[in-house]
């Protein structure tokens, strides 16, 4: 007996400090999303309070599902399936959409399916149009990550390298913090390095001719550091000593890519996660894919960070090759290797 | 008047169906499982007593104070229940229900808060209702709230955990007191089924956790303060 692949599929994500709701239609695409950050919140304590995470999610995941059913003129009733994150992410934070979603999924008759976060963002680039054709290389560079994936379909990644310490994202706010920038640092310390120069001071490019694909970050705050301790913290050198620590992040993440293309012959680079809305990384990005002949793909910027659609839409491909989860009791991971879903 | 109720905020889990004044209930001591076991054990409750979601007139959540997490799941699955089923909600204490289920008419309650705390409350019962006689706190045992008069019964875990600070400072007014009593499902929907009657029940967004314990971080401006104190 052949099940039908349900159609309209809401997506809810609460891995962290970002309650997103979405809803995606098989054939109509992406209908409608809505995204509340807490940003302004977790900046007070600089750097996100995973308690006052799951507190805020409970109060943002209803009328946010509201919201995105008016947006699209749907009703409740209309859901055939919804996807939820189950991880990795803060487990608190996990729980919240969790709940809800396999509660309102059991109210609704409907199938529920949890997603692997960093699936998401890898897919969102198929959200966009143009989107890439499978294969391609996947650079996946957030707060929380940095690696370079092979993806040749849903559920079918291969790790091609990660960083063996901090996240580039972790490494533009920790360099933020350094220069006293507030939280999130990264596009901050971006914006501050538009007025410097980034040739004044020579940071090291940790690991950039390793040979393999991956990545260190934790000795570039180091070097920060000592920068920020050896000269008088002007304006304009805090500003050039931003525009060196972004150049040098920039730099490995360009090279890696390049180097993974290489590897793998594949001529299609996609890049998620919330620094691919970095512009220098795109500008040298984009450089480099027209000396090589390859073709490079964002997100839209909306789907860069953390989001519902992604949720959404990777649940909605997922149901077209798989049954749902088994069921309505949930259970979160927190801690979720790509690697280990197929 | 069909309601069921969820309750997750300690390491037992259960859930009540109460009809017209019939209860049907299970509880579970599940540890840090309530996610796994929350939804087949209501399941199971509706299945057994023949009842669809639908048919029911509300949903009833121990809303706190108790584990922040454990919490959130009963609060998370009544917003999702509520809200695709079109129900109102009611969040019930979880010290009130403690008073409901110890068959007394002078409770006070406490329940283990962690970091050397109790949640605490003192209910009496008049003409079948309960009055609130202190409102619920977070405190010391040691600095709990005063209450008047004697015969006064202790319950929750907050009577084992302190057990000799709370006899030291109720000395003379504690008449009994039952470390082990923990909130239920069924004292929960005992408590709502009224207030659903009345029409208090609310909107499926508005289900909130009671947390109680509300100063979770130090903000960079109040670490510097302390650092600058230190």
């Amino acid at each position: 007996m052949k099940k039908l692949i349900p159609q309209l599929v809401l997506g809810i994500e609460s891995s962290c400090d970002e309650t997103g709701i979405a809803l995606y239609h098989q054939q109509d695409g992406l209908l409608a999303h809505a995204l509340y950050t807490q940003a302004a919140m977790h900046s007070e304590y600089g750097g996100v309070v995973p308690e006052l995470a799951s507190r805020d999610h409970v109060r943002r995941a209803l009328p946010l599902i509201r919201q995105t059913l008016d947006q699209a003129d749907r009703q409740l009733a209309d859901l055939d399936a919804i996807a939820y994150t189950r991880g990795p992410g803060l487990a608190g934070a996990l729980l919240v959409g969790t709940s809800v979603a396999c509660a309102l999924g059991y109210a609704l008759d409907i199938p529920v399916l949890g997603i692997h976060h960093l699936e998401g963002h890898l897919l969102s680039p198929l959200l966009a149009d143009p989107a890439p054709a499978l294969p391609f290389v996947a650079l996946l560079v957030s707060g929380g990550h940095t690696q370079l994936m092979r993806v040749d379909g849903v559920g079918q990644y291969t790790l091609l390298g990660e960083t063996l310490d901090d996240a580039a994202g972790e490494a533009f706010d920790k360099s933020a913090k350094l220069l006293g920038l507030g939280y999130p640092g990264g596009p901050e310390l971006a914006k501050l390095a538009e007025h410097g120069d980034a040739a004044r001071f020579k940071l090291p490019r940790p690991m950039l001719h390793s040979g393999d694909l991956d990545f260190s970050f934790s000795g570039l705050k180091t070097a920060v550091l000592t920068l920020t301790k050896q000269h008088e913290m002007t304006d304009s050198t805090r500003a050039d000593i931003a525009a060196a620590a972004q150049a040098a992040i920039v730099d490995v993440l360009v090279g890696k890519a390049q180097a993974a293309l290489k590897q793998t012959g594949l001529k299609q680079l996609v890049i998620a996660g919330g620094v691919g809305a970095n512009r220098l990384l795109r500008s040298q990005l984009d450089a480099a894919a027209v000396r090589k002949g390859v073709r490079v793909f964002y997100p839209a910027l909306e789907f860069c960070t953390d989001n519902g659609a992604m949720i959404a839409f990777a649940g909605a491909m997922r149901l077209r090759q798989q049954a749902p989860q088994d069921g309505y009791a949930f259970a979160i991971k927190p801690r979720w290797d790509l690697q280990q879903i197929g | 008047m069909r309601l069921l109720a969820l309750e997750t905020s300690t390491e037992y889990c259960s859930v009540a169906l109460w009809q017209d004044g019939a209860l049907t209930s299970r509880c579970e001591l599940v540890g840090q499982k309530h996610s796994e076991l929350l939804m087949p054990m209501l399941d199971s409750v509706l299945r057994e007593a023949g009842v669809k979601l639908g048919e029911l007139d509300g949903i009833a959540f121990g809303s706190g104070p108790g584990s922040f997490t454990g919490v959130r799941i009963a609060c998370g699955v009544t917003q999702g229940l509520a809200l695709g089923a079109g129900l109102p909600v009611v969040g019930i204490c979880t010290l009130l229900a403690l008073a409901e289920a110890a068959g007394q008419d002078k409770v006070i309650a406490a329940l283990d808060a962690r970091m050397g705390e109790i949640y605490h409350a003192a209910y009496a019962k008049r003409d079948d209702a309960w009055l609130t006689v202190v409102e619920p706190n977070l405190c010391k045992a040691e600095d709990a709230p005063m209450v008047t008069g004697e015969g006064w019964h202790g319950s929750g875990s907050g009577f084992a955990a302190h057990e000799n600070a709370l006899a030291v400072r109720y000395a003379g007014q504690l008449a009994s007191s039952d470390g082990t009593a923990i909130p239920q499902a069924a004292a929960i929907a005992r408590l709502a089924a009224p207030l659903l009657v009345a029409g208090a029940g609310m909107d499926a967004a508005l289900a909130a956790p009671f947390y109680l314990r509300d100063k979770v971080a130090l903000t960079t401006a109040e670490r510097l303060a302390r650092g600058a104190t230190a």
